[in-house]
This record gives C-alpha cells, sequence and structure tokens, in this order.
C-alpha cells in the first residue's frame, strides 16, 4: 500500500463531493432550482417555436435559454432585468403579456373601450324599448285569440300557480 | 381507376351545387316553383355523390394507393387501417373535402324536410347554403384536389403535384408514404376535425335561413328561427365537442399540462362559439318576445363569418400557431369569399333593418329581456377581446414593424372578468321573470343560493388558500350551478304538489314535458363542470421540475413522486421509445406506477411527449419526462403538474352532449311545453287540477 | 314554445312609416362597413406577407452588426465589395453542416474583396461562442438584436444565406446549408462584375 495517508483523504473528498453533488440533485437543492427558472420562463414565449411558452418548450434553443436563464438567476440578476434582456435579444415578441405602453397599449384598451361602448349602447337600447308602444313593430306570430271572460279570483289563483312553476 | 371515379364524382358535385345555386335563385326571383324543385333535387343528390368521392379517396387511403399524392402524405404502412381511414381529414386536401361532403349532407337534410311552413324561404335557402357548398367543392376541385398525383420532371429534384401530367413528366409513385403526423395519431385528433367541421358547417342552416327570411321580407316573423332551432343546437353541441376534444388531445399529446393555450387556432374555433351561444340564447326571447331581432341576425352572420374566418387563419398560415396547416393556396379563394359573404349579408341586413322592429316593450329594467340583452353584450365584448388579441400581432407588425405576442396573460386579464359577469348572469337569470321583477323579490330569491355557494366556496378555499380571483371563482360557479339545481328543485317540487307524484317520476315528467327548458339547464351544468375545470387551470394549478437520480423524490400539493427506473426500447409503428418508472405517493399510500417518456419518430423526426397521469375527480397529477442522461439513471428530469378539477372539463362535455340531444330530441305532440300566455284550453284544465 | 300559430298568411309587413331613421343608425352603417373593410385589408396584407418568402432582390436592408469579439460592421460601408451575410443559430444543425465550408472559403476570398458577414438569429451567447470555437470562425459574427436584420431580410428559418454585390444589391438567398461548389460559384459571379453596373435585368 503506497501513501495510504493521500488516498484516505483522496477518497474522503470524492465522498465529500459526491455528496454534496447528491444534496444537489434533489429537489429543493442549490438556487436556483428549476421551478425558479421555470417562473421566469413562464413569462416568455419561444423566439423561435410559434406560439410557445419558454417553459414548456423542448427543443434545444430552448433548454439553451432556460440554461442562460439559470445562469443569470444564479449571478443575481432580478427577474426583470432578465426580462429586458431577452427583449433587447429577441425583440418584443418574447413576452407573453404585452406591454402596457407604446403602440402595444392599444391592446389594452380597446377592449375596455368596447365594453363601456357596450354598455353605453345597451343603456340606449333599453331605454328605447321602454318607448311608446306605437313604435312597436309587427308581431313575430299572430296574437293569441281573446280570453273568455274569467272569474278574477280564479284568475289570480292561476297566476299564481303560474308563477311557483317559472 | 376507383380514383378516377372519385374526381368525376368531384366534379359532378361541383356542377350539382352550382347548377342549385342559381336555378334557385332564379326560380326564387322569378317565382317559378320548377326550377326551384329542381334546384332542390340537384341539393339533394349532392351527397351521395360526393361520397363516391370520399369513399373512393378512403379506400386508396386504405389500400396505399401511392399513386396518389395525399396517401403519399398522410399514410403509411406503418399505420393500422383505422389510423389510415381517419386520415382522410388528416391533411390539407381531404379535409377540404371532408368539409365539402359534411356541408352537402347538412344541406341536403335540412332541405329534405317537408316545407310545409316557410316555404316562401326555400329558393333563397338553397340559394344561399348551395353557395357556400359550390365554394368548398370548388375548393376541393380546383385548389387543393385530393386526387393529385405527383410527377418527376426531368432534371428537376423536386417533385411537382398535379392532376394531369405536365410536359415530359414521369410519373412517380413513392414505395412508402410519410404517414401521420405523429402528434395526429391520437382519438382527441381524430375526432376534432369531424366535429369540429359539423359545427362550422352546421351553422350554414340557420344563415341560409336567416338570409332568406331577410330577403323575402320575412325577418320580422319566427318562421326562420323556429325552422332552424334544431339545426342550431345540433351544431353548437358539435362545434362545442370539438372544442372540447381539442383541449383533451392537447392535455395528452402537447406536453405542457395544460388543455387551452389561447393559441391564435385555438380563439379562431372559439370565437364563432361565442357568438354561436349568444345567437342560440338570442333567439329565444323573439320566440317569446318578439325582441332582440336585429340582434339574432348580427349574431348569425357573425357567427358564420367567424366560422369561416377561422378556417381562413388555420389554413393560410396568416397567424402564425403551432396548429396550423402546412402553407397553401387556399389563401386568397378563400379571402375573396369571406369578403363576399361578410359585405354581402351586411348589405342585406342594412337594408331590411326597418323591417326589424321590437314588437313589445320593455316594462321594467330588471327582467329577463335585458338579462338576454346583457348576456349578448357580454358574449360580444369576450369575441371583441379575443379578436382583438388573436389579430393585434398582425396590426402592431403592419403599422409599427415590431412583432409581438398576446398571449395568455392578456386573454385571461381581459376575458376573465367578463366570462366571470357571464357566470353571475347565467345564476340569476332563470330566478328573473319575464317583462318585470321586483327587485326586491329578487334579492329574496337570490340569497338563499348566495348563501349556499359561499358556503361551499369557503369550505373549500379554508383547505386551499389562495389567490382571492380563485375563491371569486368558484364561488360564481356554484352560485350558477346551485341556481341551476334549484331550478329542478322547483320544478320537481310543483309537479309533486299539484299533481301528486313522487319524486323520481316528477323528476322525470318534468324533464321530459319540457324538454328544451330543462334540456338547456342540463347543458348549463355542463357548462358550469367545463368552467370549474377553467377556474382549477388558471388559479389551482401547481406544478414542480427536478432532476432526480433512482430513489429520489419531488413533492407537490401533498403527492410525492419517486424516480424508479429509466429505460430505451424501439416501439412497433417506427419510433424510438424512452420510458421513466416513477411512483407516485399521497403521503405513505402508494397510488400508482406513472410511465411518462419521450416517443422520438424516426422517419418524422418527430419528438411525441407522453405523460404519465393519475386521474381522479378532484385533480389529476401529471407527470413529463422532461430530460435524461444519455447514459447512466443519475440525472433524469421530471416535471409534475397538479391539475385541479381538470376531469370535470371532459365529464362536462359529456353533460352537454346530452343535454342537447334532450333539448333538440322531438317531442310527441301531446306534450307541448308551458306557453306564458294563458290559452281557453289550458283555462280548464289548470281550474280542475288545482286544489 | 309552443306557438300555436299556424304560419304565413297572417302577419303584414311592416308600413313604411315606421322605416324612420334613427339618428344612432346615421353613423352605424359606414362604421360596420369601415370596420369590415378593414379588416378585409388587414387579412390580404397577412396573407401576402405569409406567401413572400425571404428578400432575394432590391437593395440589400443597411444595418450595424457588432460581433461577439467587438468589432462592428456596416453594411452600407462595404460599397465597392461584395458581402455574403450567413444568418446561422447554434441549435441549428444544417448550420454546422455548412460551417467549415464557409470558414474555409472566407480564408480564401478574405483578401480579394469579399467580406463575410454571420448573423447569430436566436442564440444564446454561451452556446454560439461555443460554435464559433468549435469551427474555428474568423469572420465576424454577431447577434441580431431584437431579430431585427432577420426580420428586414425575411428569413424564414436558418440556415439562410444572402448575396450582397458591389452596389448594395440582393442578388440572391440561398436557403438551407450551402455545398461546395455553390459558395464559390456565387461569389466568382459577383466579383466578375464591375463596380457602379446597375444589375442585369
Amino acid at each position: 500500500m503506497k501513501r495510504p495517508l493521500e488516498i484516505w483523504i483522496l477518497l474522503t473528498l470524492g465522498l465529500a463531493l459526491s455528496a454534496s453533488f447528491g444534496v444537489e440533485a434533489q429537489e429543493g437543492g442549490g438556487f436556483p432550482t428549476d421551478n425558479d427558472v421555470n417562473v421566469v420562463a413562464k413569462k416568455l414565449y419561444c423566439p423561435v417555436c410559434p406560439n410557445t411558452p419558454l417553459d414548456v418548450c423542448e427543443t434545444k434553443a430552448c433548454q439553451d435559454w432556460r440554461a442562460q436563464i439559470r445562469d443569470q438567476l444564479a449571478a443575481g440578476w432580478s427577474e426583470q432585468a432578465i426580462l429586458d434582456y431577452f427583449v433587447a435579444q429577441y425583440g418584443e415578441r418574447v413576452l407573453a403579456e404585452p406591454q402596457r405602453g407604446g403602440f402595444t397599449s392599444l391592446v389594452w384598451i380597446l377592449p375596455v373601450i368596447a365594453a363601456a361602448g357596450g354598455l353605453a349602447a345597451m343603456i340606449e337600447v333599453v331605454r328605447r324599448w321602454k318607448g311608446s308602444p306605437s313604435r312597436a313593430g309587427p308581431p313575430s306570430s299572430p296574437p293569441p285569440a281573446a280570453l273568455p271572460e274569467m272569474d278574477p279570483e280564479v284568475l289570480a289563483r292561476i297566476e299564481k300557480e303560474l308563477e311557483k312553476i317559472t | 381507376m376507383l380514383n378516377d371515379v372519385g374526381l368525376l364524382a368531384l366534379i359532378i358535385g361541383f356542377v350539382l351545387s352550382v347548377y342549385a345555386a342559381a336555378a334557385a335563385a332564379w326560380g326564387g326571383w322569378k317565382g317559378r316553383a320548377a326550377w326551384v324543385a329542381s334546384a332542390r333535387n340537384a341539393t339533394c343528390l349532392v351527397f351521395p355523390v360526393l361520397t363516391l368521392s370520399v369513399i373512393a379517396l378512403v379506400s386508396a387511403l386504405l389500400r396505399l394507393d401511392f399513386r396518389l399524392a395525399y396517401v403519399a402524405d398522410v399514410s403509411s404502412q406503418s399505420m393500422s387501417p383505422f389510423l389510415r381511414a381517419t386520415a382522410l381529414w388528416g391533411g390539407q386536401q381531404g379535409s377540404i373535402l371532408f368539409w365539402a361532403w359534411m356541408m352537402a349532407g347538412f344541406v341536403g337534410a335540412a332541405v329534405l324536410r317537408p316545407w310545409k311552413r316557410d316555404r316562401e324561404l326555400l329558393p333563397w335557402v338553397i340559394a344561399v347554403a348551395m353557395l357556400t357548398t359550390a365554394f368548398f367543392v370548388g375548393l376541393s376541385l380546383f385548389i387543393t384536389n385530393p386526387f393529385e398525383r405527383y410527377w418527376l420532371l426531368p432534371g428537376a429534384q423536386e417533385l411537382t403535384r398535379a392532376l394531369v401530367a405536365p410536359q415530359g413528366a414521369m410519373p412517380y409513385v413513392a414505395a412508402d408514404g410519410d404517414g401521420l403526423n405523429p402528434l395526429l395519431r391520437h382519438f382527441g385528433m381524430i375526432g376534432h376535425p369531424p366535429t369540429t367541421y359539423l359545427g362550422f358547417t352546421g351553422f350554414v342552416i340557420p344563415f341560409a335561413f336567416a338570409m332568406a327570411a331577410l330577403i323575402t321580407r320575412k325577418g320580422h316573423e319566427d318562421g326562420w328561427i323556429r325552422a332552424t332551432r334544431r339545426w342550431t343546437l345540433l351544431a353548437w353541441m358539435f362545434l362545442t365537442v370539438g372544442l372540447v376534444l381539442g383541449g383533451r388531445w392537447a392535455y395528452d399529446v402537447l406536453g405542457w399540462g395544460g388543455f387551452w393555450g389561447w393559441d391564435p387556432v385555438e380563439n379562431a374555433m372559439l370565437m364563432p362559439w361565442l357568438t354561436g351561444t349568444a345567437f342560440l340564447h338570442s333567439v329565444m326571447i323573439t320566440e317569446k318576445r318578439g325582441m332582440l331581432k336585429v340582434w339574432n341576425m348580427i349574431l348569425i352572420i357573425l357567427t358564420y363569418a367567424l366560422s369561416l374566418f377561422g378556417t381562413f387563419i388555420t389554413r393560410t398560415g396568416v397567424i402564425g400557431s403551432v396548429h396550423a396547416f402546412a402553407k397553401s393556396a387556399l389563401g386568397p379563394a378563400f379571402f375573396l369569399f369571406i369578403g363576399l359573404t361578410f359585405l354581402g349579408s351586411m348589405a342585406l341586413l342594412f337594408r331590411r333593418l326597418s323591417d326589424l322592429r321590437t314588437e313589445h316593450e320593455l316594462e321594467g329594467v330588471v327582467s329577463r329581456e335585458t338579462a338576454f340583452l346583457l348576456q349578448n353584450l357580454l358574449f360580444l365584448a369576450i369575441t371583441f377581446a379575443v379578436f382583438w388579441g388573436t389579430v393585434f400581432p398582425m396590426i402592431s407588425e403592419l403599422f409599427t414593424g415590431t412583432k409581438i405576442t398576446v398571449g395568455p396573460p392578456y386573454f385571461k386579464q381581459v376575458v376573465g372578468p367578463l366570462f366571470f359577469a357571464l357566470l353571475v348572469l347565467m345564476g340569476l337569470t332563470p330566478l328573473l321573470a319575464w317583462r318585470r321583477h321586483g327587485l326586491r323579490s329578487l334579492a329574496r330569491t337570490t340569497a338563499p343560493l348566495l348563501a349556499a355557494s359561499l358556503v361551499l366556496t369557503v369550505g373549500w378555499a379554508y383547505l386551499h388558500r389562495l389567490h382571492p380571483a380563485a375563491w371569486a371563482g368558484l364561488w360564481l360557479v356554484s352560485f350558477a350551478a346551485v341556481s341551476v339545481v334549484a331550478e329542478f328543485v322547483k320544478g320537481v317540487r310543483a309537479r309533486m304538489e299539484s299533481r301528486r307524484e313522487g319524486p323520481a317520476l316528477a323528476l322525470l315528467r318534468l324533464v321530459g314535458r319540457q324538454r328544451q327548458r330543462y334540456g338547456g339547464y342540463i347543458v348549463h351544468l355542463g357548462v358550469l363542470m367545463i368552467a370549474l375545470a377553467f377556474v382549477g387551470d388558471t388559479y389551482f394549478k401547481q406544478e414542480t421540475q427536478g432532476t432526480l437520480s433512482v430513489g429520489e423524490e419531488l413533492a407537490v400539493g401533498g403527492y410525492r413522486l419517486v424516480f424508479e427506473d429509466l429505460r430505451g426500447y424501439a416501439g412497433t409503428d417506427g419510433r424510438d421509445i424512452v420510458e421513466a418508472r416513477a411512483s407516485l405517493y399521497r403521503g405513505d399510500r402508494f397510488l400508482a406506477t406513472l410511465t411518462p417518456r419521450r416517443d422520438f419518430f424516426v422517419v418524422q423526426e418527430q419528438p411525441v411527449t407522453v405523460p404519465g397521469v393519475y386521474t381522479t375527480a378532484a385533480e389529476d397529477i401529471y407527470v413529463l419526462l422532461v430530460g435524461w442522461e444519455e447514459v447512466g439513471l443519475q440525472a433524469t428530469t421530471f416535471k409534475v403538474y397538479l391539475n385541479p378539477f381538470i376531469n370535470w372539463a371532459w365529464v362536462g362535455g359529456v353533460i352537454i352532449v346530452l343535454g342537447v340531444l334532450l333539448s333538440a330530441w322531438p317531442a310527441p305532440k301531446a306534450f307541448s311545453e308551458v306557453s306564458y300566455e294563458l290559452r281557453p284550453s289550458r283555462l280548464d284544465r289548470a281550474g280542475s287540477a288545482g286544489e | 314554445m309552443n306557438t300555436m300559430s299556424v304560419s304565413d298568411p297572417g302577419t303584414p309587413s311592416p308600413p313604411a312609416d315606421q322605416a324612420r331613421p334613427r339618428p344612432a343608425s346615421r353613423f352605424a352603417r359606414p362604421t360596420a362597413y369601415g370596420l369590415v373593410l378593414g379588416l378585409l385589408a388587414l387579412l390580404a396584407w397577412g396573407l401576402v406577407q405569409a406567401d413572400s418568402g425571404p428578400r432575394g432582390s432590391g437593395a440589400a436592408p443597411d444595418f450595424t452588426l457588432t460581433g461577439f469579439d467587438g468589432r462592428t460592421v456596416t453594411l452600407s460601408a462595404l460599397r465597392g465589395q461584395v458581402a455574403v451575410i450567413n444568418f446561422w443559430a447554434s441549435w441549428c444543425p444544417p448550420c454546422r453542416e455548412e460551417a467549415a465550408y464557409l470558414e474555409r472559403t472566407w480564408r480564401d476570398y478574405q483578401d480579394r474583396g469579399v467580406v463575410f458577414i454571420g448573423v447569430d438569429w436566436s442564440d444564446t451567447e454561451k452556446e454560439a461562442l461555443a460554435y464559433i470555437d468549435e469551427f474555428e470562425i474568423t469572420y465576424l459574427n454577431g447577434p441580431d438584436l431584437g431579430t431585427r436584420i432577420a426580420q428586414d431580410y425575411r428569413i424564414q428559418g436558418v440556415p439562410e444565406t444572402f448575396f450582397v454585390d458591389k452596389n448594395g444589391q440582393l442578388r440572391g438567398v440561398h436557403i438551407g446549408p450551402l455545398s461546395p461548389p455553390e459558395l464559390e460559384g456565387r461569389i466568382e459571379e459577383l466579383l466578375a462584375e464591375p463596380e457602379g453596373n446597375p444589375p442585369p435585368a
């Protein structure tokens, strides 16, 4: 046995190192975990594949990008800094959520305007519906035959029964 | 030989369609019944003729007749006969023929009815419907012909596609086909195109009737609505099933743990569904109260136009998407047709606008009529938001040169609140009376339902403390559900009191006699189940990802996944498989062994991710194999999703189908529904049956 | 609803005096048509876009590219020289097929008035540098920031190689990996042209 002490030291070091790798391989191990990367990747779309979020995309390119996010997180970049970097590198379409400023603000504003306009239109329609009876149009089906004379008490009871059913 | 028959049949079908449209228009314009009758005969013939074409193509697919280019594109020797047959709609050419065939079937069936009533609508129904059919058959014949063959021009490096041999070209017969894209070999993708096409083409019937009504100045009557009620229901049902199947396919095959991604093609299909749903409800008002006539016209025109728009986007790649077909020459033809249809129907509507006056006046602002009006608006607002989000990338690129992505975060934030409002409406409307409803009585009837659903929600929220919007979503869904159940309870109780029936019999008779109404409520329940799945997917989903060596575990939401084994082997139909085995535990209890895998189809160079899923009523555990080492079992990466309520989406789909079938089922004459107008004949019976 | 209505002959057409146009509807018609026509125009533009391939002719869109090593190049400053613009990415297997051939050809032509520019499209810096090391590439390569250059040239994918003549005109695009002798052939053609002449029709 040549140099037993060195061999023992090497063995111990090796064991210690592999143990630390073992810890890393477990979920909950060192930052940044896959989940941390995915939180950022979720906010991005793959720059190359059509309409695929970055945390889901399985191509080699996307794996590279997720690895890049991991490196950036490990270096202490904030989420916003990473997103800004991606926009600078690959263009605005890499963001999953359209920005709130500039031309893109139109995508957010118009539905609100449309909904408000719709509400205004509805109020107008309801008001018009409450207008005078002479404006009524022709009936869609012929009016029913006239009701026979009935005891109002019986009628009231019938109305009540019907209301229970409706 | 059979191929030639198929091609011939396609030509004949086209000629018949054009003739039918022209003859019907002529007969309608000049008042000549003979021409109209002839057009009707031609219309009924188109479907059988096109069936010959379809049989020819399917037979070629089954026999693997690689002389046809289409067969070489979508079929291969490694595919089972069932898959080969369903490849009929697996590629562009076949699916257009399939579409035209379905449309011909629908129109033929609609025209075959006895026409005792609404006879003056007949010529124009045929003209409009057959014009559309002629377009699609024409597309199939002239632009995307499935009977084309491959030819090899001397000195050329690529194959040419054509019906007839170009100068000096040799026919090219592949030894084996490319096979159906592996991603499409799934029951969802097999069922999704037919049901979707049935949905889209089904709406041509109410559209044709609506146009006919406008042309003949009968738009103010509800004849066209009555005639098409079942068609509308069926078309809507198929569209819904198509959506659900598409979602199921995305969930099973695309491997991102969800079923709805707000992808442009998905949105393209959602929009006609939204306006179609609004239309379905809106026509009820016209039947009952003679109001919302213009709305109905707008909605059916939109539904039909959006169906065309949807298929245009899917097939031309105008908006990029994961779903889109390969590019083709359809674009310009489709574009012209959409333009003509949209502009033409708009012009017609504007001309006849004065016919469509509302009949009755609104007596109370709080009433069912207002609720329906609000429903129309909400659906339209959602449709606009979805539409805007879908086309905005194009607009942005056009005006600023910058490409942007409008993804799920946008849609969830913009459309979410609107859907919530719809849920509230869905719960409130059955409680609202026609004409006028006092606010106090509304509060009285609503309060117990709100309370009941609040209790349910708080109970659930106590177990899963999460985002407030999640609670709100859950509460609204349960409110609407409780409201629907309350309708059943009320109806059953009324019957039990008035006719002394037991509860089971009362329920059966109740539903049997008022099929439209209670069928509708059942559909609502189904829709609420799907809404629940959406709420779960949006707010309650959990996920985790990690790299494991054998024996290590990942944890999510009380479950533990332990990595057991990894192996690679070759599959039977041309794929290489890498499969992981993992055990799922809840606490200490062993639940199942899951086998997520990654398949690689060698010939098509297509990877397919197959998740390992553990399914329960409350949630799914959905496991993906994301990465592994080439050698060794040390670093296998898994992604685990916890998807609450997701299976309610599929159950909801089934319930919707049952509800629609019940609602559309023809009722025996004696069991007509209760009308809200007192009729002399009913008064006697009501008087004697009461206490 | 069970309407007992017998159909049709009963209900008359609406009388003409009820066809008063309402004030709001004066705007409704032109607005509706305007919106629909606008949508159709958008779709038409989209169709044209979808059908158009990479730019193959006309003036080559100008750009300034900053290489990974700090060098910069501006296309318009290269008048009098032939430019070969190659779009690539480290994750793209066909790009690797042509990488060595490109570098070889560059070394042959670099003193003869030809400039090679490598545009790295949608890539990560780490992998790109590894790729450049692997193939020992010496001509300028830089990231296409914001994918602006790629959008200007309307590439459909990678690899794509664009040829620019001495007058700054685009003279064609090669889609897919280049193999010998395609590259030399194109370069020789463009080198042979005298400067200042308009390209042949």
